[in-house]
């Protein structure tokens, strides 16, 4: 089962040879009747599931099944921002592991996902904002996450391409984070895909779980349109269609669905080095290693299951943004597309058991959920193979909204994530 | 080498020269020439690198779906990079720098990449650089950074502007070749409005280089009568250089007009975005021609076979002396006929049919062209330009059979229809077996609010290849569109369009059909991104099965073409690898726009000062003119402060508090919200969105209201007056207005819709003025009019009358503890007001004062503030706000969210004072540190500073904080975190630190 190691070797060994000998990175095996746990959805967060499963727990009869294609949803749809400058201990608790993991995942995977701690900036552009930013940055202190606020001539000297002294909007400081940044979504699902293939679980795509069988409150396996597939416990990891699913195991969650918008630019050389979120005019941008501004909008404003982009927001984004970076007037917008985004109430995740014995659920992530795929998929793992949820993933069951034990982000200003 | 021949051109004018210079070298060409064929004109082939191996690109096309020939256009803040030469206008005085080269385009270091390509396939970074780790962000990363990208960043601010333009059509037809002009005929003869729009600044498309006849005549005056008779009807609206840019939910388009690219220096916008709302949309876009996939296809002066047809009959650019066709099908005869007929040599056409046999190789063998069937190309011989061609069998693995020397190459692979505009909004494809295309599934187009179908594609675009059959496609979508829209279709004839008929194409997806290993290395599907045969094979073989993985492995059309000459044969090339069939593999998504838009025009006029509006009160000039120093609250500019010579903020804040405490100070409190509240049912509604009961306050008196969302958290606070039986004024925070009143109306509308009560922002309708101070009743009395006497205007109490002449509501209210009337006057005489108000307190020292001092003011007394004590998270009763929840009412939004196990926690973080035992401040948004850490490893804390500040009444620091029991911790001592220093040490007190008996606002 072991995989072929990625090393310069192994590349220089096969150009010799029109790279004829690469092997699949991830096995693509027929459903088996039964495993110890199924993970419905193959994106981020569900191979990370698995994956962790593997790792920390040893268990390996996983299956991850995925109704389109592995890492197709909000895994690949993204804007690849990583960070954990959360304002409430148990987000930071979260974001922070992720972060951390994400810092050698290249290493812990054996594929390079190009995570590049190039650095986050969060922008203050109201006297409101800048309250808040130093509110996280003190809350951040204490919770082992590394930010500072800084002065406009810092946020400047990082970004020169930013105008700081806007008529409208002045730049008044910036929450910011050195040690986030940004990582290759794709290769973060085929890392994963292909670790866990690597351990022996199966990662069945193509496989839709058209319902979920139950008996005397137990999760006993799911039918999916390649057949009938026996578990023990089972993880429901589908962003965006969380509440679908949640219908066929029989019970409700507090969610709506929503598109988010996205879109980039055509590429040029390196003009911006860090990640910059401005929130009271609403709009990120980042640039990707291939050169193009990475540009991330807000969600519509009705819900739906389509993924398709809308105009409205990217015009509201861009108009902010070419405020923020005058220098991009003349770029031009290359492709935008939407991605369907799970909303709780409190914009923050579930990671929970549920009315449903054996069955739990991991959504939720709202507009911010790539940045957390190792810690959630850690959280999840743990959830799962213990049946009660560790301290990362504690404080976001489902019972906090029956309870009002909310953890709320918006309130530090951050509308986005 | 490629020139301009003496004959012929159908674009250009002849008679007016155009210069323009290209990496310094000036250059010239004629009016109506693109840059792509300028360049050609003047032998420039090579017009930039490739984006990974920096190989040397000429055009490929001769259209907007161009990936090789993009250069850095203008400089300055004109500089705009990864413009296509073949869509560029030329002008007198355009200047073109080619992109991702050092030192030169002709001499580029980083063209070594190309000789690294065997160590460098698809996806070769997820391999490797992974050890040792640091060394990704110090090193390898910022080497793939510059190595990657294509044109540079611009670094000037855009010198132009943009506008939007807004536009409603029955019909939207999207390309302006015959199909589409066609359809124009056909819905504006029935009368609907229709606009009609081509991206290029030409009608016509591709039949007058076809050498069409229409009706008899060469498609050249058909079009030019058919332009006439449309532009005639009045319902009519045709725009050239507008590009269909993306069709969204609902009939909404996009289109982009580039108003200014061809001529820089007239006054206007640069390019103008339409808004469309159509009732239909027919996309006659056309279709693009495939690359043929033969080792070397992406050799300088390898081109579309119609590319080089058009360079020639549009331009009259040979773009070779000696030009080799390479085929799969009968249309590229029509290039080799058209450079035959124009004297250029045409030594072979290489075609991989077995027989040739249509009229058109038939025509082409009449006149002695040389063709080699059931043949391909195993090679192209040279680097930097085309010197050769080697023909091999179309059926075997690439054995050489003759080198044919020529400096072009036209090669055609078949049409593929555009259906991007299709696709957008989810229309769907179905595969074509005949023509091995994707076109448009008349069955399942884009839906709309009605469930019907709201677009057609027409002509080319929906696979109908030869011009007869586009007028009639054309024709039958424009019909179709009036139908649907509910109109009579009127009669006309179609005129008849004359063209050769042509044979069955043969699907090539590989030339040659047993290409080895080393050959697929060769051959190219994505030029601009490099990807090569040998990539999509490559993913296939590692499991990137989905033709998603692959163009994500790949990168193959994620170039700035978006695949439009890539993906179908990527595509190909997949399912082959895969042995399945291309509809099963399918293609990826087609995402606007469909070219690359400015992002200048979408962010459109508002940029620098209308930017977003700026919201002002009846007295902002007047705070301008003072010395006010502005902060943004929401869309309104607030002063801060008011700086007098040599003071800083400080003092300002300082001096501004002590002469409202002492004097009078004056602020201008116009921006506070005001939402009247009318009808029989306004207190019923008011008892329901306010934790207070509202309908008991008898008209003339004020309340102060907490307003909560449905999760019991504080969302706004303020003071309601009751105006009449019926009519209740509430007063909301600065930021709260519009969001208030749209709570307001969503409860209404969603949840209480049998309610009779109405509710209207009158937010800036009124001037409102707080006089606030010991003097603040002396002014007013100065002032004169009315009784603002303790007996008749009580704390709480609000009168209607008049003041200095003005008519006045004068609310006696303190949001800083000291003697207050809040006076509201028409908005229209807020600023003579404000005048009278300064005239009758000089005496007393009246001064206007900013909202830093209202905060102080306000914290001196512990009032709370939304947004600073509150954060959507706090519930009334964290801020000992108890006595403003009724518990005489059934419900009120939150009440029971508020009776949550969580909410009634008794160890819930509240409000205090907090006084440093140093003094000084705290620090904003300081935590209180506890003992020990949670499971997570994080220090706990137990409580946190909302307000801090230093009090220029107390001189000392003074803050508001939430801790844990703080209310029963009086006198205990808390360590809050300072930035970079260690904690400072704070003592739990009252929140109120002035005038605890409230005898100063009740006076």
């Amino acid at each position: 089962m072991a995989r072929r190691r990625y090393s310069v070797f192994a590349l220089a060994r096969e150009a010799l040879r029109y790279h004829a000998g690469w092997e699949r990175a991830w096995n693509s095996p027929a459903p088996k009747s039964r495993y110890d746990v199924i993970i419905i959805g193959a994106g981020g967060h569900g191979l990370a599931t698995a994956y962790y499963l593997g790792k920390n727990f040893g268990i390996t009869n996983v299956a991850v099944l995925e109704k389109g294609w592995l890492g197709g949803g909000n895994t690949g749809r993204n804007t690849t921002i990583i960070r954990s400058n959360y304002l409430q201990d148990p987000s930071a608790a979260i974001y922070e592991k992720a972060r951390s993991l994400y810092e050698t995942m290249s290493q812990d995977l054996n594929m390079n996902v190009m995570f590049s701690p190039r650095g986050v900036i969060m922008l203050a552009q109201t006297e409101h904002e800048v309250r808040g930013y130093q509110r996280t940055a003190h809350a951040n202190s204490l919770q082992g996450v590394q930010t500072e606020f800084i002065s406009p001539a810092r946020v400047k000297q990082l970004v020169p391409i930013m105008n700081i002294d806007g008529p409208r909007y002045p730049v008044l400081g910036g929450l910011w984070q050195e040690r986030g940044g940004t990582a290759r979504h794709d290769a973060v699902a085929w890392g994963y895909a292909r670790a866990c293939s690597g351990m022996g679980m199966d990662i069945i795509q193509q496989c839709e779980v058209t319902g979920i069988r139950r008996e005397g409150g137990k999760v006993t396996g799911v039918t999916t349109t390649r057949g009938d597939i026996g578990c023990s416990k089972l993880g429901i990891v589908v962003a965006g269609h969380s509440g679908v699913m949640a219908e066929k195991a029989g019970f409700r969650l507090p969610i709506e669905s929503l598109a988010l918008q996205a879109l980039v630019s055509e590429p040029i050389k390196p003009c911006m080095d860090v990640v910059v979120m401005a929130n009271t005019v609403h709009g990120y941008m980042s640039q990707s290693d291939k050169g193009e501004m990475v540009i991330g909008g807000g969600t519509d404003g009705f819900n739906n299951y389509t993924q398709r982009g809308s105009f409205h927001h990217i015009e509201e984004t861009l108009r902010a943004l070419v405020e923020t970076f005058p220098v991009i007037s003349r770029l031009k917008m290359l492709r935008q597309w939407g991605g369907i985004v799970d909303m709780t109430g409190d914009r923050s995740p579930i990671i929970s058991k549920t009315p449903l014995g054996g069955c739990f659920v991991n959504c939720g992530w709202g507009t911010g959920g790539f940045k957390a795929i190792p810690g959630s998929g850690w959280a999840m793992a743990e959830l799962i193979a213990k049946g009660e949820p560790g301290p990362l993933a504690a404080e976001f069951g489902l019972n906090r909204f029956a309870e009002g034990r909310f953890i709320d982000e918006s309130v530090a200003a951050g509308v986005a994530h | 080498m490629s020139r301009r021949i003496q004959q012929g051109g159908r674009l250009i004018d002849r008679a007016q020269r155009e210069s323009f210079a290209f990496n310094g070298r000036q250059m010239s060409g004629f009016a109506g020439d693109t840059l792509a064929s300028a360049l050609l004109a003047n032998d420039q082939m090579m017009m930039g690198r490739s984006f990974k191996y920096h190989r040397p690109r000429g055009p490929v096309a001769s259209g907007a779906e161009e990936p090789n020939a993009l250069v850095g256009l203008s400089a300055g803040a004109r500089f705009e990079p990864n413009q296509r030469t073949t869509t560029t206008e030329i002008y007198t005085g355009l200047t073109a720098r080619s992109q991702n080269h050092w030192p030169s385009l002709d001499y580029d270091i980083g063209a070594l990449n190309g000789f690294l390509s065997p160590f460098l396939p698809a996806g070769f970074y997820y391999k490797t650089f992974m050890h040792p780790r640091p060394l990704w962000k110090a090193l390898f990363e910022p080497v793939i950074r510059h190595s990657a990208g294509l044109g540079k960043a611009p670094t000037e601010g855009d010198a132009d502007r943009y506008e939007h333009f807004y536009f409603f059509a029955d019909v939207m037809i999207v390309g302006g070749g015959i199909a589409g002009l066609q359809a124009a005929l056909a819905a504006g003869r029935a009368g609907a409005k229709v606009l009609l729009i081509e991206q290029t600044a030409h009608w016509g498309g591709r039949a007058p280089v076809d050498g069409v006849m229409i009706g008899g005549k060469p498609a050249d005056e058909w079009i030019a009568a058919t332009l006439d008779t449309l532009n005639a009807m009045d319902n009519v609206t045709l725009r050239s250089r507008t590009m269909g840019a993306g069709v969204y939910d609902h009939g909404y388009a996009l289109a982009y007009e580039r108003c200014e690219d061809a001529v820089p220096q007239a006054r206007g916008p640069r390019h103008r975005l339409w808004r469309v709302r159509a009732g239909q949309i027919i996309t006659a876009t056309g279709a693009i021609e495939r690359p043929l996939s033969f080792p070397g296809n992406d050799v300088p002066g390898v081109m579309l076979a119609s590319a080089v047809r058009d360079y020639l009959v549009n331009w009259a650019v040979a773009v070779g002396k000696r030009t080799v066709i390479v085929t799969n099908n009968d249309d590229a005869y029509r290039t080799a006929i058209a450079l035959h007929d124009a004297g250029e040599a045409v030594p072979v056409i290489v075609d991989a049919r077995p027989d040739a046999k249509g009229p058109l190789p038939e025509r082409a063998r009449a006149l002695g062209i040389r063709i080699e069937q059931g043949c391909g190309l195993s090679g192209v011989k040279g680097g930097k330009r085309v010197t050769g061609a080697q023909i091999c069998r179309q059926s075997g693995a690439g054995a050489v059979i003759e080198e044919v020397p020529c400096d072009a190459i036209a090669m055609s692979g078949g049409w593929s229809p555009v259906v991007h505009l299709w696709s957008h909004c989810g229309g769907k494809l179905t595969w074509d077996d005949a023509q091995a295309h994707f076109r448009p599934d008349p069955s399942r187009p884009p839906i709309g609010h009605d469930g019907a179908g709201f677009v057609i594609a027409a002509g080319s675009a929906n696979g109908e290849m030869l011009a007869g059959a586009c007028l009639q496609d054309g024709d039958a979508a424009g019909k179709a569109a009036i139908k649907a829209l509910g109109l009579k279709a009127k009669g006309g004839a179609i005129a008849q369009a004359e063209a050769e008929g042509e044979h069955p194409m043969m699907p090539v997806w590989l030339m040659p059909a047993d290409a080895t290993p080393e050959l697929k290395m060769k051959i190219f599907l994505d030029y601009q991104n490099d990807v090569k045969l040998s990539d999509v094979q490559l993913a296939a073989r590692e499991g990137y099965e989905s033709v998603e993985h692959t163009k994500r492995y790949t990168t193959l059309g994620m170039a700035t073409d978006q695949g439009k000459l890539s993906n179908i044969n990527g595509l190909a090339a997949l399912s082959q690898a895969l042995g399945a069939d291309i509809p099963d593999v399918g293609t990826t998504t087609f995402r606007p726009p469909y070219t690359p838009i400015s992002i200048g025009s979408i962010a459109g006029e508002a940029r620098g000062p209308i930017f977003q509006p700026i919201r002002q009160t009846p007295m902002h000039a007047w705070h301008s003119e003072n010395g006010a120093d502005f902060e943004p609250v929401g869309q309104w500019r607030r002063p801060y402060c008011y700086l007098r010579d040599g003071e800083t903020r400080a003092d300002a804040v300082t001096r501004e508090v002590r002469n409202t405490r002492q004097a009078v100070g004056l602020l201008d409190a116009s921006t506070l919200g005001k939402l009247v509240v009318k009808g029989p049912d306004a207190g019923k509604l008011l008892d329901l969105v306010y934790t207070n009961m509202m309908s008991t306050l008898k008209p003339g008196n004020c309340r102060y209201g907490l307003m909560c969302n449905d999760n019991g958290f504080l969302i706004d606070d303020g003071v309601v007056a009751r105006i009449d039986d019926q009519t209740f004024l509430c007063h909301t925070t600065t930021g709260g207005a519009e969001r208030i009143h749209a709570h307001l109306e969503e409860w209404l509308q969603t949840e209480w819709w049998d309610m009779q009560a109405y509710v209207a922002n009158l937010t800036e309708q009124y001037a409102q003025i707080a006089v606030v101070g010991p003097k603040a009743r002396t002014v007013l009395e100065k002032l004169g009019g009315m009784d603002v006497g303790r007996d008749t205007l009580p704390f709480m109490g609000w009168a209607e009358g008049e003041l200095a002449g003005i008519p006045a509501r004068v609310y006696r209210i303190s949001f800083s503890g000291e003697l207050s009337f809040e006076v509201a006057v028409p908005a229209s005489r807020g600023q003579e007001f404000w005048n009278k108000c300064l005239a009758a307190g000089a005496e007393f020292g009246i001064m206007p004062y900013g909202t830093e001092a209202l905060h102080v003011l306000r914290a001196e007394k512990g009032f709370i503030m939304i947004g600073d004590e509150t954060d959507g998270t706090v519930i009334p009763q964290d801020l000992g706000l108890n006595w403003a929840i009724s518990k005489k009412k059934d419900d009120f939004i939150g009440k029971r969210a508020q009776q949550r196990s969580h909410m009634t926690d008794p160890n819930r973080w509240k409000l205090v004072g907090l006084e440093t035992l140093d003094g000084t401040p705290l620090e904003d948004g300081a935590y209180a540190i506890a003992e020990g850490t949670n499971a997570n490893g994080q220090r706990k804390t137990q409580g946190r500073v909302t307000s801090t500040y230093y009090s220029p009444t107390l001189d000392r620091g003074i803050a508001m904080g939430l801790v844990l029991n703080g209310p029963d911790r009086m006198g205990e001592v808390l360590e809050f975190t300072r930035t970079d220093r260690p904690p400072q040490h704070a003592r739990i007190v009252d929140a109120v630190f002035y005038d605890k008996e409230g005898e100063k606002q009740n006076v």
